[in-house]
């Protein structure tokens, strides 16, 4: 009868208490191991806008956000673990941070119901809704990326006849853009070089010794890590001109070009939001998160690329939360709800303006048939001396014309892999 | 003469350079092993951790600045001042010693005379402590190290190069300093080792530690030393590699490198360290630049492995390692 009272009692008090309704999301995170300096930054952005969120409008719609962090140390094993052991908190979204951990959650979540956003990494034919249902990659992917490097180098002049060295990493990541440089490489005529560099990337003489004799006009990068640091640093030593240096978005952050100090001036990346803390969005933050002592980190990555990053994956989390509750006329709404509420968002110019994050990113709308939106991305210069990112180009489109089909290919080859009905 | 043979000589001698710098990362799991008979698989981290605390230190950086901001509510992150690069380095070296005796006092004073995979095992997870360690005390950002050291294409090689074959070969002034080092730090670990008495008391409990013992080396000061000084070449690796690309986590990833070089070279030969690093250098870079761009590149870390494992098949010591006969 000892041991039978109490538990009688909290018995009763569960079933006397209100259950308080939340918006759960999931941040699997890598604050440890090897990439824990991007890791950080990107965590710190997407808890603290949540944050400020609960702090300043009462959460979304009226129910309070909950982030729940999970430390994957960027390990596909932690992070399917992660997964495993969030998503019975009512989990509506996972923001995987990996492509390795987004190709073994893409089976499970879409079996269970759940939404998987993967910005600017995963698997890029996710654009597919449909095929991929429960995967989102708006606004832009790996081959958009590619496309708009090259967009970019035709804004400069014409390319027709001139060398392009794409340095990467040498995994299934840094191939992504391989298939879509050599389709542009046939409709634009310039000759590509593949130069792959393998993991970690601490070493790559080879790799700039072979830039420095067939002296390419244009290296394009996708690395990661300290790969990107140490090519920063090699070309800086080769007297690579940086204006012809091109970074996916994974080798466009602060940390990647700091180390080569004033050599890395004139570095670009490619991005698909904005950059700095110039918006008015960053003195809510500072009010209700900073100030009250509630941020993430220690207050010192806001505006940072990868903290506006996460930033921005939370803001079109909420956005799509907002979207959902609005179709089914339910504050606190389901995975399921979410995954509706993310294939029917729109995002506007007026809708970034009001949301204190004006020109901050591209305008588009997610549909059933596509899940990657437009493919917008913009293109950022790195001022050694100022100790910052710059945006020196609008949004622009890429090349669906060649990126379509190969999105379409890959898609369905996924879809009779798995077996599938593609549709809508 | 043939551009192609100009292009190999270019890659040949960055591939002397590279083979230094992958020796003197082997060359701190060399001193160790030859003293006590562990295998440091925190050699790597102790790289790691000292380039973060030569670094903390130049910037007058607060250790465990966001465990006392977390605990007493502070906002302190530095101190106010900056510390000269030399200054900084014999604090830090300073660091690495402490670091040693307490490594010593705390882990394999109590594991004296166990099995060398449980002495292994202890070392996995100092690597693992020292790690967390070192992002509570400096963080986890990526820092830039500033030393004073020269970085970029060395302006004369270019030039003379160029006058003889007409293509300017790249050497870079950082790999030039990199190598002047270690021919210092080998000499002076030969000397240390050969000429003072307790370099003297080093080998001879290399050779057997229970006769060293038995004519009244102190054992524990003896490995004390050994893991300082394996905790100063750390340092010097960690300065060399951390500057190429910012103090940061995968400076810890070098002992990669440093383990094809001591299968080839041998785990107890100081020269050994020195003539595997640079075979492997030269070998994968040679590799790269004739087979590479056959088999689609990144062949580097693939061939340093394939030739240590030949290597293995036939000389299983190592071209210098001390052959090893157990009786049953």
């Amino acid at each position: 009868m000892k041991m039978k009272l109490p538990a009688m009692a909290l018995s009763a008090l569960m079933i006397a208490s209100p259950v308080m309704a939340d918006l759960v999301f999931p941040s699997l995170s890598y604050r440890t191991g090897p990439y824990a300096a991007g890791g950080i930054p990107f965590a710190d952005g997407y808890a603290d806008y949540f944050t400020m969120l609960n702090a300043r409008d009462g959460g979304i719609g009226g129910v309070e956000a909950r982030v729940l962090e999970c430390e994957t140390g960027y390990n596909t094993e932690k992070g399917v673990e992660c997964y495993e052991s969030t998503k019975g908190e009512g989990a509506l979204v996972y923001q995987p941070l990996s492509t390795g951990i987004t190709y073994q959650l893409i089976p499970k979540a879409t079996a269970d119901g759940i939404a998987i956003h993967s910005m600017g990494y995963g698997r890029t034919s996710a654009a597919n809704g449909k095929v991929f249902s429960n995967v989102f990659n708006y606004p832009a992917n790996y081959w958009n990326g590619a496309s708009g490097a090259v967009n970019y180098l035709m804004s400069q002049g014409d390319i027709s006849g001139k060398k392009v060295a794409l340095v990467y990493h040498n995994s299934a990541y840094g191939k992504e853009p391989i298939r879509t440089l050599e389709e542009l490489s046939a409709k634009h005529g310039y000759d590509l070089t593949l130069i792959p560099v393998d993991h970690p990337g601490q070493e790559q003489k080879s790799q700039w010794l072979q830039i420095r004799r067939e002296k390419p006009d244009y290296v394009i990068m996708y690395g990661w890590g300290v790969m990107n640091q140490v090519a920063v640093q090699e070309a800086a030593n080769i007297r690579f001109n940086m204006e012809n240096f091109i970074g996916i978005w994974w080798s466009g952050s602060e940390n990647d070009v700091l180390p080569a100090g004033d050599k890395a001036n004139g570095y670009k990346a490619l991005t698909f939001h904005g950059v700095g803390s110039d918006f008015p969005v960053f003195a809510d933050i500072q009010k209700h998160v900073v100030d009250t002592g509630s941020a993430a980190g220690a207050g010192d990555q806001i505006g940072t690329v990868l903290y506006n990053r996460g930033l921005y994956a939370a803001m079109l989390a909420a956005e799509a939360v907002k979207t959902a509750q609005e179709i089914h006329g339910v504050a606190d709404i389901n995975p399921a709800q979410m995954r509706d509420g993310m294939e029917a968002l729109e995002i506007t110019e007026e809708k970034m303006a009001g949301l204190g994050l004006p020109g901050f990113g591209p305008s588009f709308k997610v549909s059933c048939e596509n899940h990657g939106g437009p493919g917008l991305v913009g293109m950022t210069q790195w001022d050694a001396a100022a100790k910052t990112w710059s945006l020196v180009s609008d949004f622009s489109e890429s090349d669906m014309d060649v990126i379509q089909p190969l999105i379409d290919a890959d898609s369905m080859a996924y879809a009779a892999e798995n077996k599938i009905e593609a549709g809508c | 003469m043939p551009e192609q043979l100009v292009f190999a000589m270019e890659v040949f001698l960055n591939g002397l350079m590279a083979g230094v710098l992958y020796a003197l990362v082997a060359l701190g799991f060399v001193l160790i092993f030859k003293a006590s008979g562990i295998f440091n698989y925190a050699q790597g981290v102790m790289a790691l951790f000292s380039a973060m605390t030569l670094v903390g230190i130049m910037k007058g950086q607060v250790p465990f600045a966001h465990v006392i901001n977390a605990i007493f509510g502070t906002d302190v992150h530095y101190f106010g001042w900056t510390v000269p690069a030399l200054l900084a380095i014999i604090l830090t070296v300073a660091v690495m010693v402490l670091f040693a005796w307490a490594v010593q006092k705390y882990i394999f004073r109590h594991l004296v005379g166990q099995e060398p995979i449980i002495l292994f095992m202890a070392t996995i997870g100092l690597a693992y402590f020292l790690e967390g360690v070192g992002d509570l005390m400096w963080n986890s950002e990526i820092k830039k190290l500033d030393v004073g050291l020269p970085q970029g294409i060395n302006e004369a090689i270019d030039n003379y190069t160029f006058n003889i074959f007409d293509y300017g070969f790249f050497i870079d002034n950082l790999d030039i300093v990199a190598t002047l080092i270690a021919a210092l730090l080998v000499g002076g670990l030969v000397i240390f080792s050969q000429y003072s008495k307790e370099g003297r008391a080093m080998r001879a409990v290399a050779d057997d530690h229970q006769a060293a013992l038995s004519v009244g080396v102190s054992l524990n000061f003896i490995w004390i030393m050994v893991w300082s000084v394996a905790g100063f070449v750390a340092l010097v690796a960690g300065i060399m590699w951390g500057t190429k690309s910012g103090v940061q986590f995968s400076l810890s990833l070098i002992a990669l490198k440093a383990l094809p070089v001591l299968m080839l070279g041998g785990f107890t030969s100081i020269p050994g360290a020195i003539v595997g690093g640079l075979i492997i250098g030269v070998g994968e870079k040679l590799f790269e630049f004739a087979i590479g761009p056959m088999v689609g590149g990144a062949t580097e870390n693939w061939f340093a492995y394939v030739l240590a494992l030949i290597f293995l098949v036939f000389r299983p010591q190592g071209l210098f390692g001390e052959k090893i006969i157990e009786r049953v």
